[in-house]
């Protein structure tokens, strides 16, 4: 690929993955290599990076881009067309949908991966001028349980503190958050914090993460029960006179409602405990810490978020911060951790659907203000639909075009088999994407439209704590690939809109966004950046990293808030919130006796798109699983390492069995990130149900009753080989990045036929080294063009302890003949003697022991023979042995 | 005093019993060797390798005279024994002399088998056994002679090789179809086939001689299928046949060979048999290791000490240098065995293993023999392979590295 000249070298950027928004600066060497290091200047990390950030070099590459816009035919097939072609197909589209059934009949389903200046056109294209707020984004299944958790405490959806605080507590409570895996950066900083300062870290999770294992109390809590834990919390601090009731009585609302309803739902720490599952000893020694401790942080995530009562659980915490007042200080407050890059961003410009613009919403007076400020010809006038509603409406034909961006519902949606099969009976699917294929793009998407990716992209993106970032463009725009924001404005001018969509530069559209946030604000709105939206061309491309709110243009206040109230309700006083009874949307029973969780792994992200793509991410967990209590596993009849169908009431999975004692009994886990695209059954968002939170939309993902049974296998095995790994009908397969080309790890439920395998992965030209024991099911095999190795086949016992040596070797350009015959033996050449050419056929004794032998003074050929056995059956090497004793001269007197 | 031995037989099986004799009993006998050839015992192994000009005649003696004389040994050499006096106990030469024995060995060793067909007798005929016909191979042998060897056994594979190596343009006829049949599995025999194609060996399989054509010299060998192969010289090496003539003729109980116990000893108690002559436990060997191991139990045995001959797991190396090949135990795998098999065509290695009951039976390797000792010691001690079986093909150092 061809590097673009004008673009500066190395760049300063933001990481495309968690929420923490660390800084980067990506290089580009001659040959087109990307390496990628942590920027130092930046304030998130300070130059650390973790894994996933670390390797990003290694998914920059090409293979598997969409790199053209492309168009279904009548036969059903893709094909290439022209931009032309694909942009009028998706305005005509939008158009005969809105003719037939209204704006509300048009969607688009975007993405937390999307920079703010993309996010910022599709919200103004659909609220203000095809007239529907249809507009919603994979930050649902993620953190809207805070946002509306957030808007109802605060009257606004902000993050109270800062990075900074993470440093200074003295007390750090992770609530359904392994951020040691999902956020390592600030995990990094809070452990920094628990060595230097003595904070406390507490872990309060179902299950004992890779964050317990650091923590001082871990709290492994019954799912579902984080609003009885802060209930409980809230009723201790009552009775233990830990309030602070100046700042309740002069900045909030609430607490004497709260404070019965958390007495009913947790009157003592004795029914706390009991409701939670928790130890009576480990619930006071949490309650007593945090009464004892002003500065405090509760941080959550998933677990809080990802629930049917997600907000009321984001309000059970936010409530003891409350109460307390421990807000907006430094040291202390709540902490929303965000998913994704830009899931901020996308909260900012209103790309929500429950959100109008700018942190707006749909009262009359915000949509009349941002009607004056867009010019808008066709305003929406109320919410649209949520993400799961909105799948519902596709699925009953209310919804006729719908425009996906940077995500994958087919595959991340609850129950996404039934949103795959909503998805192909649209009129209208286009799909924004980077790739080629996926399980949205394979759902019968009518146009794909191929979309800048991370390193080719230039904007802003926002991190969990409202920092706003770069994200610049190191590497040029492959093939015909266009930026998200360049595609919504064309779309915008063919829907008739040229005017309010003609800007040519993401700084444009920045410096509309910043002017928005700051039109008739006058601090009556959390987010401002108002100070920004004069900024230069120039200003912009500099932009250093920085916090809003940035009102004007020398803003340097604290950017922390509430610590004196002010809260953006209209009487600004902050709610407190009386929270439903705690309780699942669903239970186990008979039939479905496990609660399946749901969740991260450390080296993968999301559906792996990109972190597919590397194979030092690979290796740390390269299959599909489900983890288990040992003792449950015992009873259902699951080894480590066998196969189990997952069943919900919403679809299957077989995923490859864990044992895991971090795993509360009755309770499994599976982590998220296969698709059909990489795995063959291991699609974990169709297992999930799509029950979901009454004020967010949010969907219960962790909480999904399941039954599990054994799926006897025949033989495991993997097929390695440069390019595309072949995707194989009948095996439980999974694709595996690995260094110089694709892998597959696979279970098969039927005896392989290894020979075909291998003709097949390798194709002709190659000359196949193979091993077979056909009586213990081993066949192994590598295909070679000249020593240059084309693939690799292993099937049966000892093929998955093979599996990391061999990738080593199949990352070598070229095999020398002794890792040649290792090879198919699974173990490395490395560190073994090498004999040497053969001197003694007969008793295979090479020169190096020969040449030892003399070393050692033995001074003709019978005294080799006496120590080597050399020339002592035939003979036939006594002569060869005499000349090596002559070159070497006379060896020393015994 | 110490007590007469003489050893009918001055090869290689002769010359290492009197070496173990003096480790384990020196001086308690006064050997007396007598041996037909005139020369001193040589290395009949290295034959090919003088045939190939990779070593001079000199380097094939196993002992130089000094040693015999500092072993007290009497040769007597270039005289053919011709017959045993069992009653009273003497050998008697061609010339009449007596050698009178309190104890006789037998290492005679064996005879080349020559076909019974036409013009076998022609000059130009040649066998491949001793030192007279490498010679006369030699004297024939160059880029303008054409060679034809009959039998793709071990020694006809040598001798093609070895005269490959002079220049000379080499046919190499095989009867069965494939090369060492007894030693190898087809897929071994194809990879050794084109191995030695690759030396410019023309070989022949199912190739049935039918007579050797010449006027007063061979001109050329006709096969039973009509085919004709023009040549200057042709080397026999169709087997090998116990020589045990003097044994037969004094009575001793002979079947193949001379047959003799776990003692090396024939149904004479004074005489004893070791080597390619010997039959032990009906079994004939035609290798140099049985030999060797022979004469070690059976100075042992002479010494009075506690020694028994239980025969030997065969194992064949074939010695042409670039061309590893291994053979040994059951290595077609019978009913009731498993087969492992590794082969790697670019490497023109082919590896093959064959179990039985949890213990390695047999074994086949070409093109990589390094593991080959490694093998023959399970297949020899035939212990349980347990967990060991998944990285066995692999050889000795990768299966049991850690």
């Amino acid at each position: 690929m061809a590097i673009h000249g004008s673009l500066p070298n190395p760049v300063a950027t933001a990481c495309p993955y968690c929420g923490v928004g660390c800084g980067v600066v990506a290089s580009v060497g001659a040959a087109g290599q990307v390496t990628v290091a942590g920027d130092p200047a930046h304030p998130a990390n300070r130059g650390r990076l973790c894994v996933k950030g670390s390797t990003l070099g290694e998914t920059v590459d090409l293979e598997g881009r969409l790199l053209h816009p492309m168009m279904r035919t009548r036969t059903g097939s893709m094909q290439r067309v022209s931009w032309d072609t694909a942009l009028d197909a998706v305005a005509d589209g939008f158009q005969r949908a809105i003719r037939d059934g209204g704006p509300d009949a048009t969607a688009l389903y975007l993405s937390g991966q999307l920079l703010t200046e993309d996010y910022y056109v599709a919200n103004k294209l659909m609220k203000g001028f095809v007239g529907t707020a249809n507009v919603d984004t994979n930050s649902r299944l993620c953190m809207a349980s805070s946002v509306a958790g957030h808007r109802r405490a605060f009257g606004s959806d902000t993050v109270p503190g800062t990075y900074e605080d993470l440093d200074e507590a003295d007390l750090l409570i992770l609530v359904g958050s392994n951020a040691a895996w999902c956020h390592p950066i600030l995990w990094q900083r809070m452990v920094a914090n628990q060595k230097a300062r003595g904070a406390r870290i507490v872990v309060v999770d179902p299950r004992r993460t890779a964050s317990a294992a650091e923590a001082d109390l871990v709290l492994q809590i019954r799912p579902g029960a984080d609003g009885v834990l802060f209930s409980g919390l809230l009723v201790f601090l009552a009775d233990t006179g830990a309030l602070d009731d100046a700042y309740v009585a002069a900045h909030t609302e609430g607490l004497d409602a709260a404070l019965v309803r958390a007495r009913e739902i947790a009157p003592s720490i004795a029914v706390t405990a009991a409701a939670t599952g928790l130890a009576a000893d480990d619930v006071e020694r949490l309650f007593g810490w945090f009464a004892a401790t002003p500065r405090a942080v509760t941080l959550y995530s998933q677990g809080v978020n990802q629930s049917a009562q997600g907000t009321d659980k984001v309000s059970a915490i936010l409530n003891c911060h409350l109460a307390t007042g421990r807000i907006g200080r430094p040291g202390m407050g709540p902490f929303s951790l965000t998913g994704q890059p830009n899931a901020m961003g996308g909260r900012e410009v209103g790309g929500l659907a429950n959100m109008l613009a700018a942190h707006m919403g749909f009262s009359a007076g915000d949509i009349d203000r941002v009607r004056r400020f867009w010019g808008a010809p066709r305003m929406a006038e109320r919410e649209g639909l949520k993400a799961v509603q909105m799948f519902e409406a596709v699925a009953a034909g209310a919804i006729r075009a719908l425009w996906v961006m940077g995500t994958n519902p087919a595959a991340s949606m609850p129950r996404a088999d039934h949103v795959r099969r909503a998805l192909t009976g649209l009129d209208l699917l286009v799909v924004s994407e980077n790739v080629l294929s996926n399980d949205t793009v394979n759902a019968g998407a009518h146009i794909l439209l191929p979309a800048a990716a991370w390193g080719e992209k230039d904007g802003t993106v926002t991190n969990s704590e409202r920092r706003i970032t770069r994200q610049r463009s190191f590497l040029p725009l492959p093939g015909e690939v266009r930026p998200d924001w360049w595609i919504l404005a064309e779309v915008g001018r063919r829907l008739g809109f040229g005017e309010a969509f003609s800007w040519t530069d993401p700084a444009a559209i920045f410096r509309e966004h910043a002017a928005l946030s700051g039109f008739e604000n006058r601090g009556t709105r959390d987010f401002d950046i108002a100070g920004l939206a004069a900024l230069s061309d120039a200003d912009y491309a500099a932009l250093q990293p920085v916090q809003w709110p940035v009102r004007t243009r020398s803003d340097r206040r604290d950017k922390r808030f509430f610590g004196s109230g002010g809260f953006f309700t209209a009487d600004g006083r902050a709610r407190l919130v009386a929270i439903a009874p705690p309780a699942l949307a669903e239970a186990t029973d008979p039939a479905r006796p496990f609660l399946l969780n749901t969740g991260r792994l450390r080296d993968q992200w999301h559906t792996m798109t990109r972190t597919g793509k590397a194979p030092t991410l690979g290796r740390h967990s390269p299959e599909p699983c489900v983890a288990i209590h040992p003792a449950d596993a015992e009873a259902a009849g699951l080894a480590d390492g066998d196969i189990a169908r997952l069943d919900t009431a919403h679809g299957t999975a077989r995923l490859r069995v864990v044992h895991d004692a971090g795993q509360a009994r009755g309770e499994v886990f599976a982590p998220i990130h296969w698709t059909g695209e990489t795995s063959a059954e291991a699609r974990v968002g169709a297992l999930v149900q799509a029950a979901n939170d009454p004020f967010s939309g949010q969907p219960e993902m962790k909480a999904t009753r399941v039954a599990l049974a054994r799926v006897p296998t025949a033989t495991d095995g993997f097929v390695l080989c440069r390019g595309e790994a072949p995707r194989i009908d009948g095996l439980l397969w999974t694709k595996v990045a690995v260094g110089g080309g694709a892998g597959l790890l696979f279970a098969a439920p039927e005896a392989t036929d290894g020979p075909a395998l291998i003709r097949r992965t390798a194709g002709p030209g190659t000359t196949v080294a193979e091993v077979g024991d056909p009586a213990r099911g081993i066949y192994r095999a590598a295909a070679f063009r000249g020593d240059r190795l084309e693939a690799v086949v292993f099937v049966g016992p000892g093929a998955r302890a093979a599996w990391n040596g061999v990738q080593a070797l199949f990352g070598r350009p070229v095999l020398d003949a002794a890792s040649r015959r290792a090879l198919l033996s699974g173990r490395s050449a490395e560190g073994l003697p090498d004999p040497g050419p053969t001197v003694c056929a007969c008793f295979s004794v090479g020169l190096t022991a020969v040449a030892a032998a003399i070393g050692a003074g033995a001074a003709d050929v019978n005294a080799v023979g006496r120590t080597t056995k050399a020339g002592t059956n035939c003979g036939s090497c006594r002569s060869e042995i005499r000349k090596l004793l002559a070159r070497t001269g006379s060896p020393v007197p015994a | 005093m110490s007590e007469p031995l003489v050893v009918i037989g001055n090869g290689m099986a002769a010359a290492r019993l009197v070496e173990e004799l003096g480790q384990v009993a020196l001086g308690r006998h006064s050997v007396l060797v007598v041996g037909a050839e005139p020369r001193l015992a040589y290395n009949r192994v290295l034959l090919s390798s003088v045939l190939a000009g990779e070593l001079p005649v000199a380097d094939t003696e196993l002992k130089p005279l000094t040693w015999w004389k500092a072993q007290g040994v009497t040769l007597v050499y270039g005289r053919r024994a011709s017959a045993i006096d069992r009653e009273s106990r003497c050998v008697v030469l061609e010339d009449g002399t007596q050698l009178p024995y309190a104890r006789l060995v037998l290492a005679t060793g064996s005879d080349p088998i020559r076909l019974p067909k036409p013009g076998m007798d022609l000059p130009g005929v040649v066998t491949f056994r001793d030192h007279d016909d490498v010679g006369a191979m030699l004297a024939a042998a160059g880029p303008a002679t054409r060679a034809v060897v009959i039998g793709g056994g071990l020694l006809g594979i040598e001798a093609a090789c070895g005269l490959a190596a002079t220049g000379t343009r080499v046919t190499l006829i095989h009867l069965m179809d494939r090369l060492m049949e007894r030693q190898l599995d087809a897929e071994a025999a194809s990879l050794l086939n084109a191995a030695l194609e690759a030396r410019g060996i023309t070989v022949l399989l199912g190739a049935d001689t039918a007579a050797v054509e010449g006027e007063g010299c061979v001109e050329a060998v006709r096969l039973a299928d009509g085919r004709d192969l023009p040549c200057d010289i042709v080397v026999t090496a169709v087997g090998i046949r116990p020589n045990a003539t003097l044994a037969r003729a004094a009575g001793l109980a002979t079947a193949r060979g001379i047959v003799v116990d776990d003692h090396l000893t024939t149904s004479d108690p004074a005489i004893h048999a070791i080597g390619e002559c010997a039959e032990h436990r009906g079994t004939c060997y035609g290798l140099v290791e049985p030999a060797y191991q022979q004469a070690a139990i059976l100075a042992r045995h002479l010494a009075g000490m506690p020694a028994a001959y239980e025969g030997t797991v065969l194992a064949t190396n074939l010695k042409v240098s670039g061309v590893p090949v291994f053979s040994a135990g059951d290595f077609l795998g019978a009913a009731g065995t498993e087969s492992i098999v590794w082969r790697d065509p670019g490497l023109a290695t082919y590896r093959k293993l064959v179990l039985r009951d949890g213990a390695l039976a047999g074994a086949i390797l070409c093109g990589e023999t390094a593991d080959a000792p490694w093998y023959l010691d399970l297949i020899r001690s035939g212990r349980p392979l347990g967990p060991l079986r998944d990285r066995l093909i692999f050889g000795q150092a990768l299966a049991e590295a850690a």
